[in-house]
């Protein structure tokens, strides 16, 4: 088993319109793979095909060289996925919020665990309060907190850096490049500028057809 | 078999094929309806208890019996459209909604106007026409739901998992109703009630059951080619039909 | 990096063959979940049963206060008031997860979705349809309900209820994603609910008559059991294709 991800021949249309066509993609072990473009070039869409979530495209994906109909189960065995939205429930407290991300991946419960990825995304202290009166970048920083607490090789983030401040966004920068190094491999959206380093890679949309650049 | 299916996943196949098969459903449909009628209406002998207002029921049989095959036949194109992915099965579909719609409404005014000069009513809650009633709804929902989507192939999906929950539905649903009616009414007779009806009369109501079913096929053969050339429409076969045709 | 840093990040780009056991632990966690989330909104728990007994208060206003007339009517009457109730809570019930991301992520975990989502609506029957079935029987007192059939109301009432969540719950996932998705739920629902109607008013009519209360209530539980088998497949369904959206 391999950490492979592949697409052929990706294609999807909305509103009478082609977001891209014929896309091919190649993502392994070790890289950060920036997908950016314009407003509306369609990275969400694409990381929302990549991960699965949306049926409505034409072409092929492939998991660790296995189709992904055959090998989905392995592949969100492998998958973290942070969306635009959070995924933080307004009502609970972090410590809460992180438990059922804990239970619902079949981590070991444990309130260590929990305690330790929230000191590794600056929220010591704020474990107890509910998370609708923190800020956006606190909330946004809660669903970080999933980096550390259920490792997984493949993270497919969309905009990770949005409402992060300056130190937030250098110590996430240094997760990515972390992660790649020892192996896993980041599939990621965002409007900020990352820093340039040997494992990253741009893929760019709009404009009807993609580059793949380095 | 499977080269047939996959036949089917050609929208422009489809449409070929179904030029050549809706004349015939067409001639079959004028045919069998008019001689239905004009022996239901004309020649059939009269009901000794109601009189010539049974004859209704050469209308609200066939409309009954199609509006519940209309809602399998539905659930049933959408079960193909989610396991196979046959995008006519979709296009069908979405045709057969208000056609069973409204051959539901035809079953149910049909029934209430047979319902004036035997209750003195314009309705009446008896089994039949309740179990109706709610099988207009569901077609309602199913409508509904279809249009609410901005993307096809949601709206293409819901509407199928919603016409598969349904079609489980209606048997229980009939079931209850029919539960339900015995509880709280007396006996009345139904508009179909009796045993052993005589041949000159179900004679003509099986001609016009089969020309109902004749004509759902040919309207969904026919509408399904217009839903075609509009889902189809920027694919180079469409345009150069359409050049054509100009 | 340090050591311990370091071997976290070996950990993360380990690569997993299969997703770790732990059903019953993700459906547990669900089920709390969602059982202190509606219990911290106090308010909407309540909401259903003032909604119930509001809708009670306008038939005798509307109709006739005569007792006589009440009772005759009052089996359906508090059926169909604590269905409209179990109604109106429905629309929210995968809709806050839609909004914060939550569903997406339920979407993508391992687990089962059919099994998470009925984590969901377990809670949603123990904080809703449960409390109308206990709260019934003092609404029948104000529509002079005739005796002996109070408990049977408020069995029917719990094991409908059941059923009207598991129901209800394939529609407000087909009609997540929809802005104004509330009214076309009930239209997509409430004639999937009326074999449940029949039957439940059906079991107090039969209650006060005196015989068939057992007949109506194996029926109910059929119902549920074909609804527990089948809805939760639908539900997941329906959750993936309004993601998709």
């Amino acid at each position: 088993m391999s950490l492979r991800l592949q697409a052929q021949s990706l294609a999807c249309e909305r509103d009478d319109r082609w977001l891209f066509r014929d896309l091919d993609l190649d993502i392994r072990a070790g890289e950060i793979v920036r997908v950016e473009g314009p407003n509306g070039s369609g990275k969400t869409t694409l990381l929302k095909i990549l991960s699965g979530q949306l049926a409505d495209y034409e072409g092929e994906l492939f998991w660790s060289e296995r189709p992904m109909r055959e090998a989905r189960e392995s592949f969100l065995a492998n998958l973290l996925y942070l969306g635009h939205a959070p995924g933080v429930k307004a009502a609970l407290t972090p410590l809460e919020n992180l438990a059922w991300y804990q239970a619902l991946s079949g981590e070991k419960p444990g309130e260590a665990a929990r305690f330790r990825a929230l000191e590794e995304v600056g929220l010591v202290g704020f474990e107890d309060v509910p998370a609708g009166q923190l800020s956006a970048g606190q909330q946004r920083r809660v669903a970080l907190a999933r980096l550390t607490l259920t490792p997984r090789a493949l993270w497919v983030l969309d905009e990770p850096f949005t409402a992060i401040d300056r130190d937030g966004v250098a110590a996430l920068e240094r997760r990515l490049v972390e992660h790649a190094r020892s192996g896993g491999c980041v599939l990621v959206t965002t409007h900020h500028e990352l820093t340039p380093c040997a494992e990253l890679r741009r893929i760019r949309l709009g404009g009807g057809g993609a580059d793949d650049g380095i | 078999m499977w080269a047939f299916i996959n036949k089917l996943r050609s929208p422009k196949w489809f449409y070929a094929i179904s030029a050549r098969l809706q004349p015939w459903f067409w001639a079959a449909a004028l045919i069998l309806i008019v001689t239905g009628t004009i022996w239901g209406l004309a020649f059939a002998p009269a009901d000794y208890q109601q009189g010539n207002s049974f004859r209704i029921i050469y209308v609200h049989v066939p409309a009954a019996f199609l509006a519940q095959s209309i809602f399998v036949s539905m659930a049933i194109t959408g079960l193909v459209f989610m396991v196979w992915k046959i995008k006519i099965a979709d296009m069908a579909a979405t045709v057969m909604a208000p056609l069973g719609a409204a051959m539901t409404f035809i079953a149910l005014f049909s029934g209430a106007v047979w319902g004036v000069p035997t209750w003195g009513t314009w309705w009446m809650w008896d089994a039949r026409l309740t179990s109706m009633l709610i099988l207009l709804f569901l077609y309602l929902g199913v409508i509904a739901l279809r249009g609410a989507f901005a993307s096809r192939d949601s709206a293409s999906r819901a509407a199928s998992v919603l016409a598969m929950v349904g079609v489980i539905n209606i048997p229980i649903i009939k079931y209850s109703v029919e539960w339900w009616y015995t509880l709280h009414q007396p006996a009345t007779f139904t508009i179909t009630g009796r045993v052993g009806m005589p041949m000159e009369m179900w004679l003509p109501l099986l001609i016009m059951v089969l020309g109902f079913y004749s004509f759902f096929i040919a309207l969904v053969l026919t509408r399904t080619r217009s839903e075609i050339l509009r889902r189809e429409s920027n694919k180079r076969w469409v345009r150069e039909l359409v050049e054509e045709a100009n | 990096m340090t050591a311990s840093e370091n071997s976290l990040a070996k950990a993360a780009a380990a690569l997993r063959e299969e997703p770790g056991d732990g059903l019953a632990v993700a459906v547990w966690a669900t089920l709390k979940r969602d059982l202190v989330l509606m219990l911290r909104r106090r308010s909407e728990v309540l909401n259903p049963l003032v909604f119930f007994a509001l809708v009670i208060t306008l038939f005798p206003i509307g109709i006739s206060p005569d007792p006589a007339l009440l009772a005759a009517i009052a089996p359906g009457l508090l059926w169909v008031a604590a269905l409209l109730a179990a109604l109106l809570s429905l629309d929210s019930l995968f809709r806050a997860d839609y909004d914060d991301g939550s569903l997406e992520q339920l979407l993508l975990t391992p687990q089962p979705l059919a099994l998470l989502a009925l984590a969901k609506v377990a809670v949603h029957w123990l904080l809703t349809g449960l409390p109308l079935a206990l709260m019934a029987p003092v609404l029948g007192i104000m529509l002079s309900l005739p005796a002996g059939s109070y408990v049977v109301l408020a069995i029917s009432l719990a094991l409908g209820s059941a059923s009207l969540s598991l129901i209800g719950a394939i529609g407000a996932a087909l009609t997540v994603g929809l802005s104004r998705g509330g009214v076309l739920l009930s239209l997509l629902v409430l004639p999937l609910y009326i074999p449940v109607l029949i039957f439940g008013a059906g079991a107090v009519q039969a209650a006060i008559l005196g015989d068939g209360v057992l007949a109506h209530l194996a029926i109910l539980g059929a119902l549920l059991a074909l609804a527990l088998s089948l809805a939760p497949l639908a539900i997941a369904a329906s959750l993936r294709i309004s993601i998709n959206g």
